[in-house]
């Protein structure tokens, strides 16, 4: 019982943290998103030249 | 009580030679060790004596043989810093020094990345027109080989490890929400990238069980090695296996001390009366790991079922009582504890809301970001080379091709920290004793161990100086003296050694 309690409580105090964020986590999101972006401009640079043999060449022996 | 939760994380690094694919990855793997070791002055060789990784928790013992040994012994050394550099199999392994806090950990992981940063430099140095060897910090080769970042806790001897298996089995079973590194497709036998394009955690596919001793098959959800590399009656270091190798600085930290407090809170019984029990923890592992919307469920023992999420949450109220009641010492004071709290809650609530806004915190979120963004730019199918270029890539150590490195995700270190962490000790534990004793006399070590060191003082026998407790040899307690003594000998008089 006190932990069905628990949970519905911490269900509310979610929603209201919820609220308070919503709008500081929809500019950070644009914010992200444009970063994103950009990464998305210069990846081509960056990635392997040959992605069917780099992929196809990336054998690891097991380990641990 | 609970006891300090000393930690520290080992990760074997993928390695590859570009150009020749044929290259055999032991001796790759020692060539790239080399490589660092030839920028150093001296090197120590590691002791073995203590070594059982057939000793079993659950009190039994399974004879290993001699060839994981014989492997080991081809490069292996010691560093200042009081970390293990070795070769493992067929992967470097950086063995980071033992920590006190969860932010300090994850400050002496990333030190392991510019290890293997200037190993690679080491390997172009020596050898200016030779093949370039590459390494990657992920955890398997997208066909179904995996290799391991096994994290350590230290705890209380005294929790009956049955106990531990089934407060944290929850626990482990839904931590990849937060803490996966993301891979596109799955390596489960018979499982197509068309039901699963992408999830949560790299290892996920690759655990069969829920405990067991094994660690390259049939891996379990709670691996049973007992090797406490400590005082076995005080202490045991648990061994956990099941985790990703994370690039973000925030999941690497978020890992070590979620998983550090809910170790504590084991201790201090405050999970004892927790109620989640989860059927098939197998098989919900890798449910939870398949579904990136975070929707999908487990069931548990009394018929109710729960997202990964509300798991998670359970155990965050648990933490923040546990915190008020004990404080957050176990973990290296309350400041650390209530940050670790906080960004936990706060991720939590994140992934309630807009998971996709955590791509500067989380590797799973950062990584599924970048394939779908790629693949809309370019109309691109899921079972694009490209994408599994951009999967494998993400993980690429070199500063000038690593992907997770571009997004420029939050950072807790800096990189003079790090730089700083590759060659000195953590004040707070053993290896500070360790790293010093090293730098300062590295001719005269003739061996270290994480309990222990040798010295060579000349003609005498070599002489043994033990560290059985973890919270010994500190800069605090040996500080001084380690600074003030001119000679081994007589740091070993003073010490009574």
């Amino acid at each position: 019982m006190a932990e069905r309690e628990q949970v519905r409580r911490s269900g509310t105090e979610r929603e209201e943290e919820a609220e308070e964020v919503s709008t500081q986590s929809a500019a950070s999101s644009d914010k992200l998103k444009a970063e994103i972006d950009d990464i998305l401009d210069e990846i081509d640079e960056v990635l392997e030249d040959n992605a069917e043999e780099f992929v196809r060449n990336y054998v690891q022996k097991g380990g641990e | 009580m609970a006891v300090a939760k000393v930690l520290g994380i080992e990760t074997e690094y993928g390695i590859t030679v570009p150009g020749v694919p044929e290259a055999n990855p032991i001796t790759a793997s020692s060539s790239l060790i080399n490589g660092y070791l030839a920028q150093l002055a001296g090197r120590t060789s590691w002791d073995f004596v203590d070594e059982s990784p057939g000793q079993d928790a659950r009190g039994f013992s399974v004879d290993t043989g001699g060839n994981i040994e014989l492997e080991t012994h081809l490069v292996n050394a010691v560093l200042t810093n009081g970390a293990r550099l070795y070769v493992d199999h067929a992967h470097p392994e950086y063995s980071s020094p033992e920590c006190r806090t969860p932010r300090e950990a994850t400050l002496y992981d990333k030190a392991g990345e510019e290890v293997m940063r200037r190993a690679m430099a080491g390997v172009a140095a020596l050898n200016p027109h030779g093949p370039a060897i590459v390494v990657y910090k992920n955890n398997s080769d997208r066909k179904g080989n995996s290799y391991g970042c096994h994290e350590n806790y230290l705890m209380d001897r005294q929790v009956p490890f049955g106990r531990i298996v089934t407060e944290l089995v929850p626990f482990f079973v839904t931590r990849q929400i937060v803490v996966g590194a993301g891979k596109v497709g799955s390596e489960a036998p018979g499982v197509s990238i068309r039901e699963v394009p992408f999830q949560l955690s790299q290892r996920a596919d690759f655990f069969e069980e829920e405990v067991g001793l094994e660690t390259t098959l049939k891996r379990p959800i709670i691996n049973t090695r007992d090797e406490p590399h400590s005082d076995s009656q005080r202490f045991r270091r648990l061994h956990v296996i099941l985790g990703d190798a994370n690039l973000s600085e925030v999941a690497t930290w978020l890992k070590l001390g979620t998983t550090a407090m809910v170790l504590a809170m084991i201790e201090d019984g405050e999970l004892e009366d927790l109620g989640i029990s989860i059927v098939d923890p197998v098989g919900s592992l890798r449910r939870l790991s398949w579904d990136p919307t975070l929707k999908a469920t487990v069931t548990l023992a009394d018929g109710r079922t729960m997202r990964g999420l509300d798991v998670q949450w359970a155990y965050r109220e648990r933490a923040e009582r546990w915190l008020d009641r004990f404080g957050g010492e176990a973990l290296g004071g309350d400041d650390e504890a209530h940050a670790i709290l906080e960004e936990w809650t706060d991720v939590l609530g994140t992934l309630e809301r807009d998971p996709m806004s955590l791509a500067d915190r989380l590797d799973w979120v950062a990584k599924w970001s970048l394939v779908q963004g790629y693949m809309e730019r370019h109309h691109l199918d899921i079972t694009d080379a490209r994408i599994a270029a951009l999967d494998l890539q993400y993980h690429d150590v070199r500063p000038e091709r690593s992907l997770q490195r571009r997004l420029r995700m939050r950072r807790l270190t800096t990189d003079e920290e790090v730089a700083r962490a590759t060659t000195e000790p953590p004040p707070s534990t053993r290896a500070y004793f360790r790293g010093r004793c090293l730098a300062r006399f590295p001719s005269q070590v003739a061996a270290a161990n994480w309990d222990s060191m040798i010295f060579d003082v000349g003609s005498d026998p070599l002489r043994r100086v033990p560290m059985m407790d973890p919270l010994r040899g500190t800069k605090e307690l040996v500080g001084t003296l380690l600074e003030s003594v001119g000679s081994v000998d007589e740091l070993l008089e003073a010490l009574g050694a």
